[in-house]
């Protein structure tokens, strides 16, 4: 099991390097110049030379990514142009509140998803079936941000029973911070919720048909019993994948999400930074979420080891 | 005998395609799909000749006017005919959609061959970068590219193609990875063909069908993809009509002009609902396991 993950993180480590020389590189491509806008309007030449030495643009491009990629294993991303904060620092800042929408996302998708696709499978070619069919191609073909946007219109503007933006800790003020972030999670989760329904159908298809389903009904076991301890259970292991690649589009929906509910979270960031020419952010939220990705993804397929018994007997 | 292999290689396409599309009409929702896809690139196709006002016209003595029979959709804040900034932003949307997985398709079916058929030093590299790719979430991706493209709809199309090439990627190795131990493959080897003719005529005709499938489903994202760029500034510019920015204006008059948002965000669910439907009858029609 050890050489198992230790063979995962090996082949995670040349993905991260291609991934850091890859954010790396959108820096050096993006338009612009950051010195001039670092200069101020007099762009003297002598502090934009002085700045050119402090950030090492002087330097061959391969010493540059070195020195950046040895501050960013320091956790060091840099200063942002806009504010003069450490990237690290408004990343930390910001990537709990992103974080709070993607897991409430995730749990109202879990919520629907998986009964939903557990229910098509076990009634399947019913009205039931085909109408959670519909429903769930209906929310992977809708845009979320116009859903946020119609839900801002009916649940806020006409009904009034939710606010439209805006973002409370839930440290400080819980029962605010759930109003506040109920209509994006919908918002967000519903994609999500889409996809798990429909992996979950036919997930649990495939494991309707099994033997030991099957034997588990001759044993004369109760049909709900079969499907909860025998199906359910079998069928769940490839949606734990599943989640872990989903959770990096959550993130991505994420994005918009926060700019339609004006959410100050990790999406807004980045969209902010590239309109004001803030590299450093835009690279600081590329890289951490890239590395989030795939430490997620190496964390999903310890457990589908760890919960498959028959995947941990061949390790 | 050569003829007589001639003829079968050239007579077994014409049933599969026919079969496929025998299953696929069969497939009420894929035919729905088909439908409203059709119509839209139609709608989008015949935009210059329809008899609609300029879409970049502005009235200022009509603005924010509610759906009515001289503006079916109703006006824009500042007095534009919402159907026909409609009917433009389709081929806003579409061009997008295409032209993007053509991109995609163009950089990533290639690449996935290459990494199928030669395998080794050559296949973990591309893997590798191809796992790099895959790691930035697509819209992240797209939204830093098309930052540093600069924005317009060309450089979102480009963006957003890049960001599908390794979805492309890894379909394609797969693929390929399956078929080139089959016999006609080893048999094209056997009589000395070089690499780029077996890859380019007996293993990428073989792979195609699920790219296909593939490219389809993809034509939805990148839709959205390219409506949520726009969305955000980062595709089609003012004063050219797209979907997404339509939506974006639509946000600052919620409650005086709700219609202004609804248009956009149904027409977009719609084209996209149908390359999904299309997309995944289309997959159903050529799996050989469903009858």
């Amino acid at each position: 099991m050890l050489r198992y993950i230790a063979n995962r993180v090996l082949i995670a480590i040349p993905t991260l390097l291609l991934v850091s020389i890859f954010v790396f590189m959108l820096q050096k491509l993006l338009p612009g110049d950051p010195i001039l806008v670092l200069a101020g309007e007099s762009r003297d030449p002598e502090t934009i030379a002085f700045l050119r030495e402090q950030y090492r643009l002087n330097d061959p491009l391969i010493m540059q990514y070195l020195y950046w990629l040895m501050d960013v294993l320091r956790g060091d991303l840099g200063i942002s142009l806009r504010t003069g904060l450490p990237v690290t620092e408004l990343i930390a800042q910001k990537l709990p509140v992103t974080l709070q929408l993607a897991v409430m996302s995730m749990i109202f998708a879990t919520l629907i998803g998986i009964p939903a696709g557990v229910m098509s499978a076990v009634r399947k070619g019913t009205f039931w079936d085909y109408l959670a069919n519909f429903v769930a191609l209906s929310g992977l073909s809708i845009p979320n941000f116009w859903l946020g946007i119609m839900m801002i219109l009916l649940i806020s503007v006409n009904l009034g029973w939710l606010p439209a933006s805006g973002y409370e800790s839930p440290w400080v003020d819980p029962v605010r911070s759930f109003q506040t972030m109920l209509m994006p999670s919908i918002v967000l989760g519903t994609a999500l919720a889409a996809t798990l329904m429909r992996h979950t159908r036919s997930s649990m298809l495939g494991v309707l048909q099994a033997d030991y389903v099957r034997t588990a009904r001759a044993k004369g076991l109760r049909e709900k019993v079969v499907i909860r301890r025998h199906a359910f259970r079998n069928a769940l292991l490839p949606i734990v994948t599943l989640s872990a690649i989903m959770f990096g589009e959550l993130l991505a929906g994420a994005v918009l999400t926060e700019q339609i509910f004006t959410i100050p979270g990790f999406g807004k960031m980045i969209v902010d930074a590239v309109f004001n020419r803030d590299y450093a952010v835009v690279q600081g939220v590329v890289l951490v979420t890239a590395t989030g990705f795939i430490l997620i993804n190496l964390l999903a397929d310890v457990a589908y080891v760890l919960l498959n018994p028959r995947m941990r007997a061949t390790i | 005998m050569t003829a007589a292999v001639t003829l079968t290689a050239d007579a077994a396409p014409a049933p599969r395609r026919n079969r496929t599309w025998g299953k696929l009409k069969k497939n009420k929702s894929a035919m729905v799909g088909g439908f409203v896809v059709v119509a839209f690139i139609i709608i989008a196709l015949l935009a210059p000749i329809l008899p609609i006002p300029d879409p970049t016209l502005t009235d200022w003595g009509k603005i924010r006017l509610a759906p009515s029979a001289e503006h079916w959709m109703g006006t824009d804040e500042i007095g534009r005919d919402i159907l026909s900034r409609m009917v433009w932003g389709a081929r806003a949307s579409l061009m997008a959609g295409v032209i993007s997985v053509l991109i995609a398709m163009a950089v990533g079916v290639p690449l996935g061959v290459i990494a199928g058929y030669f395998g080794g030093w050559t296949d973990q590299i591309i893997a590798r970068a191809t796992d790099a790719l895959l790691a930035m979430p697509f819209l992240i991706l797209a939204i830093a590219l098309a930052a540093f493209l600069g924005p317009s709809l060309t450089n979102a199309m480009i963006a957003i193609g890049l960001s599908a090439v390794p979805i492309f990627i890894r379909l394609t190795r797969g693929q390929v990875l399956s078929v080139k131990t089959e016999d006609y493959v080893e048999g094209a080897r056997a009589i000395g063909l070089g690499h780029t003719r077996i890859m380019s005529h007996y293993i990428l005709p073989n792979v195609f069908p699920p790219i296909l499938v593939q490219a389809t489903l993809t034509i939805a994202t990148a839709i959205i993809a390219e409506a949520a760029l726009s969305f955000l500034g980062l595709g089609q510019q003012a004063p050219q009509p797209s979907w997404g920015s339509m939506l974006a204006t639509a946000r600052n008059f919620l409650s005086q002009a709700p219609w202004m948002a609804l248009w956009p965000g149904a027409a977009i669910f719609m084209v996209v609902m149908g390359f999904n439907l299309l997309g995944d009858g289309l997959r159903d029609a050529l799996d050989p396991k469903e009858n």
